[in-house]
């Protein structure tokens, strides 16, 4: 039982990282109708940004801002010299151009800070972990993560709600060209929304370089599961990023830790493992390929 | 406005062509050009001058005693019997597949199962009936590519209900499933893949000798590229065609728009899966890196780098991609940070790839 809540509490924390990728990329998709595969890339520069500085400085603070601000720099540096051009064309352009942009940013971060994965500790105020229930001790870091999604939730809600951006961030993704025709500046809204969404990119980069390895090319594999998750929560709704997040983290999570185990009690040794390993990896694509029989445009449809 | 009242379904597609200046047109007779190629007699010029060329290069390679190059052109047309294959969907079918290595990687795993248990000896299946392993390319590629179609039937079945960018992230999804499954597969190689003792036999021929299996792949090449000709040529080309324009006037017209677009996608399953046998051979090798999603792209790049919707353009982009990676490899390991920008260079400013360049320049 306590293995299980232990499981599903990383289940949530993984799940908020991919909800901070799924928010920026449903943003930009929904809003500017850009299928930007890139969007890895800018996990993978916020978590190779903030090992640096934690790694020159050993302040953990410092690497985050000095990551979030790079990368969000970065996100709209890129938008205005690539993407402001993409918008026009049809999706197969863009996931070229986007392609290429990635095969760029591997092998950049390989030139700059080499081929061997770097690692940087988790803050020394946030190491230590706490008995949230008799027996089970989670570490501080991962409550941390979850706790910043849970804040970065709250504000995107209220960002997209409550607010005159937000209003106008609404306004386009539903009807482009009549918000620009009542005055509205689309294009710095554009790229405020594309440096939105790199900042929250850094940000899942930044907290998942403890957990994991920083290495070239982590933005792909995380990019893969964040297209799961905004397709099973719809594409253009926060909300389904939210849920289609958690959902994916926890049965992703759930799959890994006890699929195997599942298995043996049907199969026998060797099978049982190999056959566990290989559910379990594809449980969340059995996941979405069931959810989109029932709702093939996702659980919540905010486009249309 | 134009004719509308057509009797032959190629009429009206021929018609429905956007930027079909009304003079050029043809009435009462399909269109067989494609792309922005409207005088077919270039195209057919280009068709010859290129199979004509990589039927008599490998004279000139034994002349200059290059064999190197001999297995570069091989793996070439081979990844150009994959962007073909691609391009039939992508290109003429509107389909964004981002997941058509999966049917790459299917159609090599055959071979490289198949060459493994024939190896020990053992057999491929014990249940529900004994199979024995063959390793003779008359019975394994087809074997590969019955079974990369039929996987491309169940992948389209549920893909095809969707549209756009789910229709792209569900075969993307779908194909990293199929990855998985292939990296779990510890008993021929998981991750690391497996190596081939040798290559398939086809009828008593020795593929091992470099020379047979480029003439096997040319082979191999032509029969695909005339297949999609005659395929794109055909009514179930032009309704292909017309669902990429506008399904629902197609569905209008009444017709199963559904069963095209997945009999579409999975001949090019079928396609991918010979590319599939094929590279296993070149290789001697088989990993899940075929069916990596990079390996999607790279073959997406191939199709438009050539010229998108273009029977030969495919062809030359899977030459262009691997010479270039040939070339630059050749002189910097980090040859991605030059051909990742190109690529963007070539999205933004090059439309119509390499073939569209040439026909491009060819009119007045």
């Amino acid at each position: 039982m306590i293995l299980f809540l232990e499981q599903l509490l990383n289940g949530l924390q993984f799940g908020v990282m991919l909800f901070l990728m799924a928010s920026g990329l449903t943003l930009v998709f929904g809003i500017m109708n850009l299928v930007n595969l890139a969007h890895g890339s800018f996990y993978m520069i916020g978590a190779f940004v903030a090992a640096a500085i934690v790694a020159s400085s050993g302040s953990f603070v410092l690497g985050l801002l000095g990551a979030l601000l790079a990368t969000a720099i970065l996100g709209i540096a890129v938008e205005m010299l690539i993407f402001r051009v993409l918008y026009k064309r049809d999706h197969l352009e863009q996931i070229l151009a986007t392609f290429g942009i990635i095969l760029f940013c591997n092998e950049a971060v390989q030139v700059i800070w080499g081929k061997t994965p770097l690692f940087f500790d988790i803050p020394a105020a946030l190491s230590g972990s706490v008995e949230l229930l008799p027996g089970l001790n989670y570490p501080l870091f991962r409550i941390g993560v979850i706790g910043v999604g849970i804040v970065v939730a709250i504000f995107l809600y209220l960002l997209i709600n409550r607010t005159r951006l937000g209003m106008a961030i609404r306004a386009g993704s539903s009807d482009r060209e009549m918000i620009a025709a009542l005055g509205v500046n689309i294009k710095l809204l554009y790229s405020l929304v594309f440096g939105l969404g790199a900042l929250l990119a850094a940000l899942a980069g930044v907290m998942a370089g403890p957990i994991l390895s920083v290495e070239s090319g982590m933005g792909e594999s995380i990019l893969i599961l964040t297209f799961v998750v905004i397709v099973i929560g719809g594409i253009g709704s926060i909300k389904g990023a939210l849920a289609g997040a958690v959902l994916v983290g926890v049965v992703d999570t759930l799959g890994r830790a006890f699929m195997p185990e599942l298995m043996r009690m049907a199969l026998s040794g060797g099978a049982a493992d190999s056959m566990g390993a290989a559910l379990s990896s594809i449980l969340i694509y059995l996941l979405m390929a069931v959810v989109l029989i029932f709702r093939p445009r996702g659980l919540f449809n905010a486009s249309h | 406005m134009q004719v509308t009242k057509t009797t032959t379904l190629g009429e009206t597609v021929a018609l429905n062509e956007p930027l079909a200046p009304a003079s050029s047109q043809q009435h009462g007779k399909v269109q067989v050009s494609h792309g922005t190629g409207r005088r077919w007699p270039l195209s057919r010029w280009l068709t010859l001058l290129t199979f004509a060329v990589l039927l008599a290069l490998p004279v000139l390679l034994a002349v200059l005693d290059n064999s190197f190059l001999l297995t570069l052109v091989s793996r070439c047309m081979i990844y150009g019997i994959a962007a073909i294959s691609l391009n039939l969907i992508l290109g003429y079918g509107g389909m964004l597949s981002l997941g058509h290595a999966a049917f790459f990687g299917i159609g090599a795993y055959v071979v490289g199962i198949t060459a493994q248990n024939f190896m020990y000896g053992t057999a491929l299946m014990e249940w529900p009936f004994e199979l024995a392993a063959s390793n003779d390319a008359i019975v394994v590629w087809p074997v590969a590519i019955l079974l990369s179609a039929l996987a491309a039937l169940l992948i389209g079945a549920i893909s095809l209900r969707t549209s756009g960018v789910y229709f792209l992230m569900l075969t993307l999804a779908f194909a990293q499933m199929i990855y998985f499954i292939f990296v779990s597969l510890d008993q021929y190689g998981g991750d690391d893949g497996m190596n081939l003792m040798s290559r398939n036999t086809l009828l008593g021929l020795d593929l091992d000798n470099d020379l047979t299996f480029y003439y096997v792949c040319f082979g191999c090449l032509l029969l695909i590229y005339l297949l999609v000709q005659r395929l794109i040529a055909a009514r179930f080309g032009m309704v292909l065609r017309g669902c990429k324009q506008n399904e629902q006037r197609m569905q209008a017209m009444g017709f199963p728009t559904y069963r095209y677009r997945l009999m579409a996608f999975a001949l090019a399953g079928a396609g991918a899966g010979l590319a599939g046998a094929l590279i296993g051979n070149q290789m001697e090798y088989v990993s899940p890196n075929l069916l990596h999603w990079k390996m999607s792209g790279e073959l997406m790049v191939m199709v438009l780098l050539g010229g998108l919707g273009t029977l030969l353009g495919p062809l030359w982009g899977a030459f262009a991609f691997l010479l270039v990676e040939d070339v630059l490899s050749g002189i910097t390991e980090h040859w991605m940070l030059f051909f990742g920008p190109f690529l963007i260079l070539v999205v933004l400013f090059a439309k119509g790839g390499i073939y569209g360049y040439l026909i491009r320049k060819e009119q007045p």
